[in-house]
């Protein structure tokens, strides 16, 4: 493995990737991917839905086989990859500091640094959902990753908050996996993700959606039992007299992403860039 | 088998007696009824190593408030507990709140507090610029500090283990055997414990075991449930400790950093009826910011990373604490009444309760081989990228990284996981390595999680729990995957 690049890419997402490729054909010489995960594709391989790729490729394509369209792609342009592997940090002078089980923690050097980190999804607490703390409450992305990568069921019953594409196509997903979705409500009194998701993931599922319409209060000692869901008014402000008691086991919050900047914080890089980076793909969402 | 003494409830006065006691020859139980230390108030609280300003002179808070204060630092070089000092202030913002800032002074005086002075409320706004602008003066007490409340009860545990101490997680106690005024031992859900002493250090439960003995039964336990608000540290960060001027209510919300370098707000009060509810609640969370907001204006809620909620074991209608042998029937200490500032005083509390034992006649003879350190597992967060590469060319498993925010590594789970007091669930994982704790709240880790739990335990996924009892994450594996 050498240490040295003319562009590293951080993230190996489709932005990452992308950009990786864009770099090799405009002349970079050595261009390498950083990916978390064992394989390239960021979120992409969770994402087993279709709906991918009509504006690039003119097909529809599920998640998994448009991020290998990327990833043979950038094969074949001479991108270079390290998988399973962390980025821990980026000083001024674009040293890079990763680390990963097989090559321990080393630093590599870059001409250019890219940052395609993604996204992060919003929790519970960003939303400041109150009651008590028991297992069952996830993010959708979280249960996306465990339905569809670790082939394991969280729960029987759920309960989905926010309209958010995520969670409805979790809806339709964890339907077809046997569990019982209740409904998905929405504090907002519009639909926030696409209306195809709507029409394909809920409506053709016959999962009802509750707009204008939060959760009050979470509950269970263990495991989540039940949640309060109470309607708003067009402040956003809880209506007293609407509460209602929903029995489920789970809980799926699909409330919004936040840019996953851990990495550009600590390298200075939110606001004044570093030299020589450029954020890239969903990183500048949020 | 006969054990000397056995400890209920292994909060930081239970584990810090057991490991105060560790130094005799005795064999010694520790029981409680969850699946870990520290999992009632003595990990929900605000995390202050109080100076003692604030207990009335000549109670039995004020002098182990005191006492314990003294006691910590070396305990905590001793046992590898995180604390930071950063001493505290008490603030007033407007002129009505000075006449109080003296009076407390000379409650420090009399406390014997060493270094407690009014400072102006200029010179606060000098050490602390996110501090209300129309402050008008504080109490300042250098001697206090903030602790990793659940790190120290888990130091204490594992000195303990280490040299002899039983602990036994998931028991109940359920009644004494007493026999001719002399308690013979208790019966738990796992069975009958024969011993010659019990010592009930069971926060919220403490009044009802006592009862059951025949103790105080006019005294009881009222829990007070308080409600907290921790912020992202990459946004918005303060040094110090701030009080408000106190009221009848209490010392107020508090706004502080932690060992962890986040700021804390909290907690309020509200007196409930199930000892076990640590509910968080809109109101309450709305009240924390308020009155957080009259010390820090800035404090902005989108920033906040994480709520909860811990219960204050208060005694009534004795508000002090309870650190006393029962006559009868004899053989019965009772630790209760440990609300703030019950973790500061926790080394003077154990201390007591040891001399307590030894003046009503169980022998303490010091044993060959105590030893009174505790190492803290490295902490990969903390290391400099060359302690990093070093150590992870020792173990590789310090290389896969399993929590993104927080930069745990799989080694330090794994060691949670073996240690010789074991992490068998999520959230115990959780209190010892940090992970989980920052923005992603566990959205990345939770699969790894789950999955290292069940490897290590030799458990089936679908057991693996958040925290011990029904709290499972998996109910099983996808239609189309034959085994979990």
């Amino acid at each position: 493995m050498h240490d040295r690049y003319d562009v590293a890419v951080i993230g190996g997402g489709p932005g990452g990737l992308a950009a990786a490729i864009e770099a090799r054909k405009n002349g970079a010489k050595r261009v390498l991917v950083i990916e978390r995960n064992e394989r390239p594709g960021g979120i992409l391989p969770q994402c087993i839905h279709n709906g991918f790729g009509g504006d690039i490729f003119g097909q529809d394509l599920p998640g998994p086989l448009y991020a290998q369209r990327f990833i043979e792609e950038a094969a074949r342009n001479g991108v270079e990859f390290l998988n399973d592997t962390m980025v821990m940090g980026l000083d001024s002078d674009l040293t890079i500091h990763v680390a990963s089980h097989r090559n321990g923690y080393i630093e590599l050097h870059a001409g250019a640094v890219v940052l395609a980190m993604g996204c992060r999804e919003r929790t519970r607490a960003q939303v400041r959902l109150p009651g008590t703390r028991p297992a069952g409450v996830f993010t959708a992305g979280t249960v996306q990753r465990l339905v569809n990568i670790e082939g394991y069921m969280p729960g029987k019953r759920f309960v989905i908050l926010g309209s958010g594409d995520i969670g409805m196509i979790m809806a339709r997903r964890l339907t077809i996996e046997g569990a019982e979705v209740v409904k998905v409500i929405e504090i907002l009194p519009f639909l926030t993700g696409l209306r195809r998701n709507y029409v394909q993931c809920l409506r053709d599922f016959d999962i009802p959606l509750e707009l204008s319409t939060t959760v009050n209060r979470i509950i269970g000692r263990e495991r989540l039992e039940a949640v309060e869901t109470v309607r708003v008014d067009p402040g956003l402000k809880p209506i007293p007299g609407t509460e209602t008691l929903i029995p489920c086991d789970s809980l799926l919050l699909s409330v919004g992403l936040i840019p996953e900047n851990e990495l550009s914080l600590r390298a200075g890089a939110e606001g004044g860039r570093a030299d020589g980076d450029e954020p890239a793909g969903d990183i500048r969402r949020g | 088998m006969k054990h000397d003494v056995v400890i209920i409830g292994a909060g930081i006065a239970g584990c810090m007696t057991a490991r105060f006691l560790s130094r005799y020859d005795l064999d010694i139980l520790l029981i409680d009824r969850a699946d870990d230390v520290g999992s009632g108030a003595s990990a929900a609280n605000s995390a202050i190593l109080h100076s003692g300003h604030d207990p009335e002179p000549g109670t039995l808070k004020a002098r182990m408030n005191a006492e314990g204060s003294r006691m910590w630092n070396e305990l905590a070089g001793e046992l590898g507990i995180p604390i930071k000092h950063t001493g505290s202030y008490v603030v007033a913002v407007d002129n009505g709140g000075l006449p109080m800032l003296d009076t407390l002074l000379r409650r420090a005086e009399a406390n014997g507090i060493p270094g407690a002075r009014i400072v102006s409320g200029a010179e606060l706004r000098g050490k602390e610029p996110l501090v209300n602008p129309d402050v008008t003066g504080a109490l300042w007490t250098p001697t206090a500090g903030v602790v990793d409340p659940f790190a120290a009860v888990l130091a204490a545990a594992e000195n303990a283990v280490a040299n002899g101490v039983t602990f036994q997680p998931e028991t109940t106690f359920l009644d004494f055997i007493i026999d001719n005024d002399t308690i013979k031992g208790i019966r738990t859900d796992k069975g009958d414990i024969e011993c010659e002493w019990v010592i009930n250090a069971a926060g919220v439960y403490s009044a009802e075991i006592m009862h059951r003995a025949g103790v105080r039964p006019e005294y009881h336990i009222v829990p007070r449930r308080g409600e907290y608000l921790i912020f992202d540290r990459q946004k918005i960060r303060l040094e110090n400790v701030l009080f408000p001027v106190p009221t009848d209510k209490g010392k107020g919300t508090i706004v502080s950093t932690t060992v962890h370098g986040n700021i804390m707000i909290g907690p309020n009060a509200a007196e409930i009826d199930d000892s076990g509810d640590v509910s968080t609640t809109t109101s309450g969370m709305d009240e924390v910011i308020a009155s957080a907001r009259s010390l820090v204006p800035s404090l902005d809620v989108r920033y906040v990373i994480a709520e909860f909620a811990g219960i204050r074991a208060s005694g009534y209608p004795d508000r002090d604490f309870i650190i006393e042998a029962s006559g009868k029937p004899h053989g019965l200490l009772n630790i209760a009444g440990i609300d703030s500032p019950g973790f500061v005083s926790a080394p003077a509390i154990a201390a007591q309760a040891v001399e307590l034992l030894r003046r009503n006649g169980l022998p303490l003879c010091e044993k060959d081989g105590w030893n009174p350190i505790r190492k803290p597992r490295p902490v990969f967060r903390e290391m400099s990228h060359a302690e990093r590469a070093e150590i992870t060319k020792a173990d590789p498993a310090y290389g896969r990284i399993i929590c993104r925010c927080e930069d745990v590594t799989e080694a330090e789970v794994l060691s949670a996981i073996r240690s010789i007091v074991p992490a068998r669930s999520y959230d115990a994982i959780k209190r010892r390595t940090w992970l989980g704790t920052g923005r992603c709240q566990g959205g990345f880790d939770y699969p790894r999680v789950i999955e290292l739990l069940a490897e290590e335990l030799g458990i089936p996924v679908t057991e693996v729990t958040k925290s011990g009892g029904k709290s499972r994450f998996i109910c099983r594996a996808t239609k189309d995957v034959n085994d979990a």
